[in-house]
């Protein structure tokens, strides 16, 4: 066992120290409390020049290949970045489903020149991406999805429905898993297309969700024609190609996700320095001081076992049983932080932005109400616990 | 970064359980928690002849001079099998304060022979008001001329204390042991008592875990001449500490050995017994709560195996880690044997079942250098909330 970093990761976190301190946009400081959260439709412009500046500075894709615009560094360095950035209280960067999924399942499947076209701007947040996975009759059982492609000379005409579509209104690109041969069982007649969101025939509409905020979408296809050089992994070899992007969805999300905890975590307990409880501050009474304490130890432990798992890649292992339980430990300890920070409140906790007696003007509001979807998007937790019982515990399918 | 087990690791590992499923197979566990001494001469020689009773000892004190990373190893292995006996109370505890504490003729005295299993050794620390802290010291050590000490006060959970040859005692000395003073760690001293000495009485207590035996010591004016003192007078406290956190790294290590086992023993038992025609764990009740409890043990060794490196390097954190780790594992160990029980139903309800044996020692290493509620608090204070 050996943590201690090498002078070359040293000399990297200097380097990533260094270029954040002169480089945080001014005006991301008023929403740092609540930022544990995704980019609200507000945020965009912001996030999309602080995603160009991070990668300018080589900052984005570390662990990609160089001839693409990544740098070819290791897991390691991907972590020490989530690390100062959190220490920094960062922005999250935009296109993070290009990033952590599209662009690591083109790398693993695509042709020379899909890796070619799409990769780079990926990194440079030119086009974003969204994933096109669930539908109305298709969420934690994806293999019952219906939307068709239907082949059509060189094009494939796609008809169907997708739901739940994390920033499909701002995205140029959409991971497509749709049928292309419905009479195959299930898993074997779907295939995983490249989409272009600006296609003829491409409709989304936003989803008001339980924020009041509208971030994901229901996308509707009518004849849309995809061309059949935008099949990434080959026809109907979509489901394998799809699992590929949960598992990397699993993995690099999780540094993010970690980075996301610790900031909200500092700023919870900024927030409980200052508010009051029966006449004293809230770090003083036994029982918040107790909760806190314990959502510092749960934030630690997935930090190491997130350690371990970036051990076992670093040694050219897959993850192992610890890499699987992190999606499942980060989602259960954000949302116990955030119902904290409105026990913490007490009776202000029910006063949103808009009231000048809101508490950090109603962030905290905000960002407990979207935790809540911390436990279904990116497969439920029920459903995370059928994967950890049946692939990693061995227990027999339902 | 290598956040994974050397392969020399790997072999103590590999065989510390061999020998232990070979040498201490429920059978011989269920023997020895129904003595009263918790283990035998000869499995205690065996202990010996594999350096695990000198394990983190110094080579010139007789040991095999590894560390803490390697104690975790050996010590889940341990509890994987909820091995009875003192070891714990004689290598971590009276073996360790002498380490930390003692002078070179007091090492080179008795630390090769606690390695060499001719010793016994424990610490008398906690009293009737159960406290982990130096405030929880109050029996007290009168100077009585010529550096000789008088002690006086009860001792209590003192682990191994009626089959050690020697104990370490903590008491207050000079004007500490009263008035203002009373209750800080400056004046805690450290004293190398031999159990059969005038005016020291051991009761061995009833306790829910028969695997760990506990005991009562009085104090009734024992008198100790100057070279029982261990270290400097009114200074005991800082190694001290520096012994509970090794040891409670230890403990950490051997729960989560057995929150594993336990884990196992519920997943195979879950994939063999028939209810409404199919393998209980297919059921998504069942299947659900199997994959908490891989939450929970997974989280448990990361903190754990964390905090070993941390306490071997000293790191600026390794206090904070030792905090973190007991208040995660005392949870972690009780929660996971507690589901093992229940999935099990009925059967593991019974004394035939060894969940029982896991259960209880979830219990008893729960209480064992602060339970999770003093570890938060602990975590709180180092975090400046």
């Amino acid at each position: 066992m050996e943590l201690t970093p090498t002078p070359e990761q040293r000399s990297f976190r200097d380097e990533v120290r260094a270029w954040l301190r002169g480089n945080m946009p001014r005006q991301w400081t008023a929403r740092l409390a609540a930022s544990s959260d995704v980019p609200r439709a507000e945020a965009y412009d912001l996030l999309r020049d602080w995603q160009r500046r991070l990668h300018a500075a080589g900052f984005i894709g570390l662990t990609w290949p160089r001839e693409y615009g990544g740098r070819g560094l290791t897991f390691m360095e991907e972590m020490i970045l989530a690390e100062e950035m959190a220490l920094a209280k960062a922005p999250p960067v935009l296109n993070i489903l290009g990033i952590g999924m599209a662009g690591p399942t083109i790398i693993a499947y695509g042709t020379e020149e899909q890796k070619k076209r799409y990769l780079p701007k990926i990194l440079s947040a030119d086009e974003i991406w969204c994933q096109g996975y669930s539908e109305p009759n298709a969420g934690s059982d994806l293999a019952s999805l219906q939307t068709r492609a239907v082949r059509d000379g060189r094009e494939y005409v796609v008809d169907g429905q997708k739901v739940w579509t994390s920033l499909a209104h701002t995205s140029d690109w959409m991971m497509l898993l749709a049928r292309t041969d419905p009479d195959a069982p299930r898993h074997k007649g779907i295939t995983y297309f490249l989409l272009d969101m600006h296609l003829p025939g491409v409709t989304v509409k936003p989803l008001r969700q339980i924020t009041g905020d509208a971030e994901f979408n229901e996308v509707f296809f009518d004849g849309v024609r995809v061309h059949d050089s935008q099949v990434l992994g080959g026809v109907n070899n979509g489901w394998a190609v799809g699992m590929t992007t949960l598992m990397y969805e699993r993995l690099a999300l999780g540094f993010g996700l970690q980075m996301r905890l610790r900031i909200a975590l500092d700023g919870l307990i900024e927030m409980a320095r200052r508010a009051e409880k029966a006449g004293h501050a809230v770090t003083k009474d036994p029982v918040l001081r107790q909760k806190i304490a314990q959502l510092w130890i749960d934030t630690e432990c997935l930090k190491y076992t997130g350690a371990r798992a970036i051990t076992r890649l670093l040694k050219g292992e897959m993850p192992g049983p610890e890499a699987s339980t992190g999606k499942m430990g980060w989602v259960e300890t954000h949302q116990r932080l955030q119902e904290l920070a409105m026990e913490i409140q007490g009776p202000y906790a029910q006063l949103v932005k808009g009231s000048d007696w809101a508490v950090e003007d109603g962030l905290w509001q905000h960002a407990f109400l979207r935790s809540r979807a911390n436990s279904i998007e990116g497969g439920t937790t029920e459903i995370q616990k059928n994967i950890i019982g049946e692939r990693v515990l061995g227990l027999p399918k339902g | 970064m290598n956040f994974g087990f050397s392969e020399e690791q790997e072999l103590l590992r590999a065989t510390a359980r061999k020998f232990l499923e070979n040498e201490c197979p429920s059978s011989t566990v269920r023997k020895l928690m129904d003595t009263p001494e918790g283990t035998t001469p000869e499995f205690w020689a065996k202990l010996a002849e594999q350096g695990w009773l000198g394990l983190i000892f110094p080579e010139a004190y007789g040991g095999v001079g590894l560390g803490v990373v390697d104690l975790v190893v050996l010590m889940e292995e341990m509890g994987r099998v909820v091995m009875p006996g003192p070891y714990l109370s004689t290598v971590l505890l009276g073996g360790l304060a002498l380490l930390e504490a003692g002078s070179e003729a007091q090492k080179k005295q008795w630390l090769p022979k606690i390695a060499a299993g001719e010793t016994r050794a424990t610490l008398a620390l906690t009293e009737p008001n159960a406290r982990w802290d130096a405030q929880g010291v109050t029996a007290t050590a009168a100077a009585t001329g010529g550096g000789a000490f008088t002690l006086s006060g009860t001792k209590l959970f003192v682990p191994d204390a009626h089959v050690a040859d020697l104990l370490v005692v903590a008491a207050r000395t000079g004007p500490g042991a009263v008035g203002a003073a009373a209750g800080s760690e400056d004046g805690v001293s450290l004293f190398l008592v031999p159990r059969r000495a005038p005016g020291l009485e051991v009761t061995l207590l009833p306790t829910m875990d028969q695997t760990r035996k506990l005991c009562e010591v009085k104090l009734a004016g024992v008198r100790v001449p100057a070279d029982a003192l261990l270290g400097v007078a009114g200074q005991g406290w800082r190694p001290l500490r520096r012994v509970l956190e090794r040891a409670t790294v230890a403990l950490c290590a051997e729960m989560c050995g057995g929150a594993q086992r336990v884990l196992e023993m519920t997943t195979e038992y879950a994939k063999i017994r028939i209810a409404f025609g199919k393998p209980i764990g297919a059921y998504q009740g069942v299947k659900h709560k199997a994959a908490d409890m891989l939450v929970e043990v997974e989280n448990a060794k990361s903190i754990t195996y964390y905090t070993a490196w941390a306490v071997d390097e000293n790191a600026p954190d390794a206090t904070l880690a030792v905090s973190m780790a007991k208040a995660c594992v005392s949870d972690a160990y009780r929660r996971v044997a507690g589901a093992g029980i229940q999935l099990h139903g009925g059967i593991g309800f019974t004394w035939e079942h060894d969940l029982h044996l896991y259960f209880k020692r979830a219990k008893s290493s729960e209480f064992t250098f602060g339970d999770a509620t003093h570890h938060r608090e602990r975590v709180a204070q180092l975090i400046n909330l």
